[in-house]
């Protein structure tokens, strides 16, 4: 079985959101360190993915993702 | 053939001592210096005088058997043997008298009248040391007709000669006859010093004495014989023969090349007739494996000349159609034509590469310059993605370097060794000799495995503690040792002063301290006894020099670049670093994925870890390569194929990589695949993933080529052309022209290697870590550890020496998160897999072997009490399920396993055992979770409907139209 594409994204984001709260003991970096993660590794079209399920207000996001969001860097609209 | 001096490969009679203290004695009337320790014969040699030998030999200790290499000694009674005599200052020595040479005679005598003289028929003959000698000592008469013999089948009256004993043949790669044997036990202290397996003996006394292979009723094969060929190596007569040998003859001429399985990374003589490979010998100057190798190394290179091998491209329009033979040029168009076109329509990221963790360095480095500079994305990635990329991200974020801290060498001043989720017996083996031998000297050994492997005991070793953890546990049990190091005040506080940041390192302290941390508290979940964490913490602490090694079981998890930060931790905070006989060593799976990674195959990364974001960075490679680069990250393997799923990734060029059999959850990769339009697979063998591409480009094995390797510790070792390659061109001159032909088409510059050097060159100019290399310098050197440059001309055996690469060390809090894959009422057992010796990998290369003897299929490990619960006996049938998917396999009962966890390999494709793993991955790296997947195992009688349907596709996406007229 393979979890389909929205929801393999917000796994995704909650399992760096879960890394990021520990390693900052719950202090502000988390959510910068969040957006660094996946500014550096997520290619432009698994941000677009991101976005898109963060602006529909997609339910099973970590908080912490919403609040790193406005770090995240939004991809260009065309690939 | 590049001229390549080969050093000096003399046998010096016994190993070089290791001592600082010089002593001066004279031999023959040589003055000669030596290291205190060193055997007079040993001294003889390097003053350039052979002093006859033969149980003897450099590999081994000397034992002082054979009597020929006596000497006299002024002023010294008797005629010692040399051998096992040590120098001592101001002897003379005398290694031909008169006296000596009478004695040496009679000893020959002795031998030759017990030793079949069909020398002209022998396959030794021309390599034999027997021969050798007596000529040495100028034999030139046998006295004595011997009446017992061990040669004779038969007496003088025509019976059976008990004495006789007939050849061994049972190994597919060496045979053992008796009847030459010359009971020197040069195979046995093989067996014992350098391979660690001990499965050789001397039974019986004097005349009765024979070697023999495990007990009584065993032969080769079936005793714990791991066939390393150590002994054969070491034989000097012709009782113990390579096959090859015999069939062929003995070889002419040879090459200094680097073994292409494992990241070990053990050099080997090619030794060749013409453009016959006749064996590998491995290289007693080879600095990973120092003269030592494994069975696949050293014997299973037939698959290069297998009948299987793909030696004309194809090309074909639909995955359902037949394969067209077609010339090179045709398929370089057509496969460019389909890239394009992919890219005019979906746009420049929907195409992208993947590397080879097999292929060379440069090689490599072609196709990610492939994906950037002509693709122009950074769509590029390598299997090291399902391997170790957490060991990237966590040495990197730690440290400040994504590689091994040590060279091999070091293990042999380490006193305690942790093993962690690696089983270097099976996938590291040469390392695995290395390090059982400083574990029978006396060093402990702390194994943290679910499984009971053959590293936990063996000949005089055992583990002092094995932590036979809970799948997917790793990051609690790492933590916990921690916790005892830092609670009970273990650390080493100077260090973590002066190398690390003492304030992260307060807040880690305080993070680890917590009580959640402790052995006591994660037993339950561990279900390890918190006594033996506690003793495993204590004994690392103190250990003097502690060295960690681990490999795919703390990588392979959701929470694998934890588990490395984890282990960086324990490193820092013990001051494990930076000195030999410590240190984090990564155990590299393949042999350069060390170099993929380095060669800039991550999709966010260019050569030497640099990443795409930074503008200084792409500025060099846009200077040099002419073209913009793109400053995004691009798709990492999982994320291709979900995008290819999806619809927007349709073309792939996949070099050396099987990712259908390797990648996890098969029905997904299967599925991805098919969506894509071009598919272009670039191997040896029509390879699971083949079964989905339109475009196959024929690889060259790496005895076919030029380049290099780069090992676990980060060593870039030569790899040289033995032969022309079969199917015309080296995988380098493949990838250049099919980019030339992209390039053509869009009237851009074409690329110009002429050989694998000048892209060395480009590296070296380009990476600061490799400035210093080039093949040059290699030649020179023999192989070079990165860095090398300017600071560090030579290489760089050990890092972190003064300070870390990142500067201060960085404490990381490292918090357990259970995996989200559990067991439950429908899924109650954790699947873990591994490997083993005889095989690699996916088995494309061991399969066409031999070694097929050792593992002709995979079985599943399961405890009795699991077994006897469901029903199952050994070697039956089984369904193994997972929520991905099922398959059947044999069952092996064993309580190598704890109930709960059930194992398996993953060498065979029928068995498949990716369709079972999940999709689940590293929350850093999307490293793939292998490790751990529940799953549920019951009886059954035959394949499952997935290997049934798998196989039918197969059979059809296999077949190849017969070649135009
Ligand atoms: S092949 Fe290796 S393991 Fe087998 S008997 Fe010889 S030295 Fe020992
Ligand atoms: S098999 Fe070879 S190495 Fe072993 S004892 Fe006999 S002659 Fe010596
Ligand atoms: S597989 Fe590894 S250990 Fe074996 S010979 Fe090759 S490099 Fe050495
Ligand atoms: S070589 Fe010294 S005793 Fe055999």
């Amino acid at each position: 079985m393979t979890t389909s594409g929205g929801d393999k994204i917000i796994r995704m984001a909650n399992q760096i959101a879960t890394f990021m709260a520990s390693r900052s003991g719950g202090g502000a970096e988390a959510a910068e360190g969040l957006a660094a993660h996946i500014n550096d590794f997520w290619e432009p079209r698994m941000r677009r993915q991101l976005f898109e399920l963060i602006d529909a207000e997609a339910a099973g996001f970590e908080p912490l993702v919403r609040e790193a969001a406005p770090h995240i860097r939004r991809p260009a609209e065309t690939a | 053939m590049k001229d390549f001096i080969l050093p000096d490969d003399r046998d010096m009679g016994t190993p070089a001592s290791r001592s600082k203290t010089m002593v001066t004695l004279e031999i023959d009337g040589f003055p000669v210096t030596v290291p205190e320790g060193t055997s007079i014969m040993r001294a003889a040699a390097e003053a350039g005088i052979s002093v006859p030998k033969l149980c003897a030999t450099d590999s081994v200790d000397a034992f002082g058997s054979c009597r020929l290499c006596l000497v006299e000694i002024e002023g010294r009674n008797g005629t010692p043997a040399s051998c096992t005599t040590p120098v001592a200052p101001g002897l003379k020595v005398h290694t031909q008298t008169g006296k000596l040479k009478q004695l040496r005679r009679g000893v020959m005598e002795l031998y030759i009248s017990d030793h079949p003289l069909d020398c002209l028929t022998c396959a030794a003959n021309g390599d034999c040391e027997l021969q050798d000698m007596a000529g040495a000592v100028g034999l030139r008469d046998v006295r004595y007709e011997a009446v017992d013999t061990h040669f004779q089948p038969r007496d003088a009256a025509g019976g059976a000669n008990p004495q006789w004993l007939p050849k061994d043949e049972s190994n597919p790669y060496f045979t053992y006859d008796p009847s030459k044997c010359i009971v020197c036990s040069r195979c046995v202290r093989a067996c014992e010093e350098i391979q660690g397996t001990f499965a050789l003996t001397i039974s019986g006394r004097g005349f009765d004495s024979r070697v023999h292979a495990g007990l009584a009723d065993d032969s080769f094969l079936t005793s714990d014989c791991v066939s390393c060929g150590a002994c054969v190596q070491a034989c000097p007569t012709a009782t113990l023969t390579e096959k090859s040998v015999i069939e062929i003859g003995t070889p002419e001429r040879s090459v200094i090349t680097t073994c292409a399985y494992c990241g070990v990374g053990c050099q080997f003589k090619a030794e060749l007739r013409g453009d016959e490979l006749v064996r590998m010998v491995p290289w007693k100057h080879g600095k990973a494996n120092r003269g030592h190798s494994c069975v696949k190394g050293r014997f299973a290179w037939g698959y290069a000349t297998h009948r299987d091998r793909i030696l004309s491209p194809m090309i074909r329009d639909r995955i359902d159609e037949p394969w067209r033979e077609v010339s090179w040029e045709e398929a370089m168009t057509f496969a460019a034509d389909r890239m394009r076109a992919i890219q005019d329509r979906h746009g420049r990221q929907s195409i992208g590469v993947i590397t080879s963790s097999r292929c060379t360095n440069e090689e490599t480095y072609l196709v990610q310059k492939l994906a950037r500079a002509v693709f122009r994305n950074n769509n590029t990635d390598t299997c090291a993605r399902v391997c170790h990329s957490p060991t990237g991200y966590g040495l990197g974020q730690t440290y400040g370097t994504s590689a091994g801290t040590q060279d091999f060498d070091s293990v042999e001043q380490c006193d305690v060794a942790v093993v962690i989720g690696a089983n270097p017996h099976s996938g590291h083996p040469v390392f695995a000799s290395r390090l059982k031998k400083r574990l029978r000297q006396g060093a402990k050994l702390i194994l943290i495995d679910p499984r009971r492997t053959e590293m936990h005991d063996g000949p005089h070793f055992r583990a002092a503690h094995h932590l036979a953890l809970k799948p997917g546990t790793n990051v609690a049990v790492v933590s916990a040792l921690a916790h005892v190091i830092v609670t009970e005040k273990l650390y080493d506080e100077a260090f973590i002063r002066s190398r690390c940041d003492w304030d992260e390192f307060q807040d880690y302290a305080e993070f680890i301290a917590d009580p959640r941390h402790s052995p006591e508290a994660v037993e339950p979940l561990t279900g390890v006894p918190a006594g033996e964490m506690r003793a495993a913490a204590r004994l690392y602490a103190g250990a003097g020099n502690g060295a960690i090694y681990y490999g795919l079981g703390v990588t392979e998890h959701s929470q694998g670049s934890t588990t490395v930060i984890g282990i960086a931790n324990l490193a820092m905070l013990t001051g494990n670093i930076g000195r030999p006989g410590v240190g984090v060593n990564p155990l590299r799976g393949q042999n350069n994925v060390q170099g993929s990674c380095d060669m800039g195959s991550f999709p966010h990364e260019l050569p030497g870890y640099r990443h795409v974001k930074n503008p200084e960075v792409r500025a060099i490679y846009e200077r040099v390569w002419g073209v913009e680069i793109d400053p995004e990250p691009g798709l990492r393997i999982p994320n291709m194929l979900d995008a290819a799923v999806e619809g927007s990734f349709k073309g792939l060029y996949c070099q050396g990589e099987d990712i259908l059999q390797s990648d996890p959850d098969t029905q997904h990769v299967a599925a991805a695949l098919a969506a894509m339009d071009c598919v272009i697979v670039h191997d040896l063998f029509l390879n699971e993933t083949a079964n989905y591409a339109h475009v196959f480009f024929p690889g060259s094995s790496f005895l076919e080529k030029d380049g290099t390797f780069t090992n676990a510790e980060r060593r870039i070792n030569p790899v040289r052309r033995v032969m022309a390659p079969k199917q015309g061109l080296a995988d380098w001159e493949v990838t250049q022209m099919f980019a030339n032909t992209m390039l053509k088409a869009a009237g851009a510059p074409e690329w110009h290697y002429a050989h694998p050097s000048e892209i060395m060159d480009e590296i070296a100019a380009t990476t600061p870590s490799f400035a210093g290399v080039s093949f040059d310098r290699l030649d020179r050197l023999g192989s070079i550890q990165w860095p090398c440059n300017d600071a560090a001309p030579e290489g760089t055996p050990m890092m972190h020496v003064e300070g870390f690469v990142r500067g201060r060390g960085r404490f990381i809090r490292t918090e357990y998160v259970a995996t989200d894959e559990r067991s439950g009422p429908r899924y109650p057992l954790l699947l873990t897999t591994g490997r083993i010796l005889s095989q690699y990998n996916v088995g494309a290369q061991t399969r066409r072997t031999a070694n097929v003897a050792w593992h002709a299929e995979d079985v599943l490990e399961i405890h009795p009490h699991d077994a006897e619960t469901r029903g199952i006996r050994d070697g039956d049938w089984v369904r193994l399920a997972s929520r991905s998917g099922e398959t059947t396999l044999r069952a092996e009962i064993t309580d190598k396993v704890s109930p709960g966890v059930v194992y398996t390999t993953f060498h065979h494709p029928e068995t498949q055992a990716n369709v079972i793993t999940t999709d689940y991955s590293d929350w850093a790296t999307n490293c793939p979770e292998y490790k751990v997947t529940a799953v549920q195992v019951a009886p059954s009688n035959g394949p499952s409907d997935w290997q049934k349907s798998y196989q039918e596709q197969a059979d059809l996406a296999r077949r190849i139209l017969p070649a135009a007229e």
